[in-house]
């Protein structure tokens, strides 16, 4: 007989040990999908490997779609951390792109345009992210259903200002005007898309890092999201922790809109973000909420799905098998998640 | 204001108030449910999607309707089954199962889609279901053609509200709903399976949205593009919420909201006024975020929402 038992400690290897599983368990379900479709799933998986990471080029692609990903899970993490319920990083993106693509538009010397981009950005992330803390200190309001119904308030905004007053009057399509060239975020290798922003997503998470482990924001904003009692009876400001912990969650979020305006779209359009909000918790969640795991969890998602595309033109296994594979990693990872929770035990028959 | 008066009272106006209501009232009863019973399924959005696309296939591929419809309640129902697989039997977070859910299920009715139906420039579509006027009621003025010459599953919306709150209120199984979600310890030791009740609930719950799916597909649009749902799951978390989790004000929740987005849909087509139509389609959500914080005070939310229940921890 087998018994589910809790455990107290976790042995330090399971950090990386359960994303793997959750990953390859994933990999193993989606099989299934791509036999369906009646290709091989060998060759289907190797095309999505050599097209996402195969070259020096593809490595860059994927990246580049690595970058928001990485600010969004960072944004999740650092939330989930104090157990602040942020669901709405994909409002706090698109705040933050149409926050930036506003500044970018303006004429000024380059470095100082990207500059005010990310600041302007960041506070419009962190902005956003600050209503449904204020609510839970001020009213105790839910934080995952307030921050999930403002990512519909802000897409509608966007939607109002890009169809209406902000129209980029030389397009038919309802898209914001450009930023200024100069304004352009550098591309740093010439001949691929990889620009600043990338090196910017890539040096953040060390930064998230150092802030949750070895500062002492970072400390009140642990104790807060495991025993909010003992912060509280330790002299902690747990409403005050909150509220930085969401202004730090929406800046971040805010940033990996900044990065989609500067550094690949230079304008905003309905689908700037193809749900990299959403993707940054499956990020999240598969770096257990460590930021120094973000960058690889949001490497692998967007290998998926930069190779998924070109998995669709080699074997015609559509491509939406990539959001098929975000989803059943988070499940999968959630499930993987119990063993830090409980042991299985076996258990004699007769005690 | 006295031309938007007159707009109001047209037939085809009301006609079209109740039809944009009904995928609203399904998902919404359907949210109401699980969340009574304790589990918030932010799996909704996608559930939806992914019950429009197969119940869609399905009366595409047989020629039948009612066996589309069937399906999508089918695939509905098995969602909710997942769903509540990971949020009560294995008690992980119901916001994080919610989201993986939601992807999950739009991943999937996307891949299966594109791989049942290829691209096509135009999306095949299919002879939905028709109107079937209800003699002598709609002989009723106004009221009568809008309300009794509708489809037949808008009649099945009308008729679940009554019998989802007779359920909740008045049968031993909404009694149990109603104390898991409140109170499952409590539930527990009256001899009510905590487990089973919200597996039953949550099950039903996505049958509920199954219908709102199928709603979409095969009688208001009789096609599935990519976008059918967009965000209709979102509005009925709202619309939970705003209506205070009882079946009745949800389906009134669900009816208003239906008459806003009704006007911005005329204002749209007749040039009327010059406020944005996306203004319209954010007031529920900032409704609901307001309403929510005026309401925290009077705790109105199942008291065990979003907390998973395990016997042995006590």
């Amino acid at each position: 007989m087998f018994r589910l038992e809790a455990r107290s400690t976790t042995p330090a290897w399971f950090n990386l040990a359960l994303p793997l599983i959750a990953i390859a368990a994933t990999l193993i379900l989606c099989s299934g999908l791509i036999a369906v479709a009646g290709a091989g799933v060998i060759e289907a998986y190797g095309v999505m490997l050599s097209a996402s990471l195969g070259d020096s080029y593809a490595i860059t692609e994927t990246l580049v779609r690595a970058a928001p990903m990485i600010f969004t899970g960072l944004a999740v993490a650092v939330a989930f951390r104090a157990k602040f319920w942020n669901i709405g990083a994909e409002g706090q993106l698109l705040a933050g792109a149409v926050a930036s693509c506003f500044v970018g538009a303006i004429p000024m010397p380059g470095y100082l345009a990207m500059l005010l981009m990310a600041l302007v950005g960041a506070a419009a992330g962190a902005l956003v992210a600050l209503v449904p803390a204020t609510l839970r200190v001020k009213f105790k309001v839910d934080d995952v259903v307030s921050s999930l119904l403002l990512n519909s308030v802000i897409y509608y905004a966007l939607m109002a200002l890009i169809e209406g007053p902000w129209k980029d009057t030389f397009s038919g399509y309802p898209i914001s005007p450009p930023i200024e060239d100069s304004a352009n975020f550098p591309v740093l290798i010439e001949g691929t898309r990889m620009h600043l922003g990338v090196v910017v997503a890539l040096i953040a998470a060390p930064l998230c890092w150092f802030l949750i482990a070895r500062t002492t924001l970072g400390f009140r904003i642990r104790v807060t999201g495991e025993n909010p009692e003992a912060a509280r009876y330790g002299g902690i400001n747990v409403q005050r922790v909150l509220i930085s912990t969401a202004l730090l969650s929406g800046a971040l979020a805010g940033l990996a809109g900044v990065g989609e305006v500067g550094g690949v779209h230079f304008q905003v359009m309905s689908d700037i973000s193809p749900g990299y909000g959403y993707s940054g918790i499956v990020v999240a969640m598969l770096a257990r909420l460590n930021p120094l795991g973000v960058v690889p969890a949001a490497i692998f998602l967007a290998a998926v799905m930069t190779g998924a595309e070109a998995m669709s033109r080699a074997t015609g296994v559509p491509a939406f098998l990539s959001d098929v594979i975000q989803g059943t990693a988070l499940l999968a990872m959630l499930v993987a998640l119990l063993f830090t929770a409980y042991r299985i035990r076996r258990v004699g028959a007769q005690t | 204001m006295s031309a938007v008066f007159e707009q109001i009272f047209q037939v085809g106006f009301l006609a079209a108030i109740i039809r944009i209501a009904t995928p609203l009232a399904f998902a919404t009863l359907g949210e109401m449910f699980s969340e009574r019973a304790g589990v918030l399924n932010l799996g909704i959005e996608g559930i939806m999607l992914l019950c429009a696309m197969a119940g869609f296939t399905a009366a595409s591929l047989s020629g039948s309707l009612w066996l589309g419809v069937l399906v999508a309640v089918l695939v509905g129902a098995l969602m909710g089954a997942l769903h509540a697989l990971f949020t009560v039997a294995l008690g992980l977070s119901q916001h994080v199962c919610g989201i993986g859910v939601t992807l999950f299920c739009s991943g999937l009715a996307y891949f299966l889609y594109r791989l049942i139906f290829g691209q096509q420039s135009v999306p095949p579509s299919i002879d939905g279901f028709k109107p079937v006027p209800i003699p002598l009621l709609t002989d009723i003025p106004i009221l009568g053609p809008a309300v009794f010459n509708q489809f037949t599953l808008v009649y099945l919306a009308i008729i679940a509200v009554p019998l989802a709150a007779f359920v909740l209120y008045r049968t031993p199984w909404g009694l149990s709903v109603r104390m898991v979600g409140e109170n499952p310890r409590a539930a527990d030791s009256a001899g009510v399976s905590v487990i089973a009740t919200r597996f039953q609930a949550v099950i039903l719950g996505g049958a509920l949205m199954g219908l709102a799916g199928a709603f979409l597909t095969m009688a208001q649009f009789n096609a599935f593009t990519f976008g059918v749902v967009s965000g209709r799951g979102w509005v009925a978390i709202a619309l939970v919420v705003f209506g205070r989790w009882d079946p009745w004000r949800s389906a009134g929740a669900a009816l208003l909201f239906a008459f806003v987005d009704a006007l911005q849909l005329r204002m749209q087509a007749s040039g009327l006024g010059h406020i944005p139509y996306e203004a319209f389609l954010m007031l529920p959500f900032i409704f609901t975020i307001v309403a929510m914080a005026f309401m925290s005070r009077n705790a109105v939310a199942p008291s065990a929402l979003l907390k998973p229940f395990r016997r042995e921890e006590r």
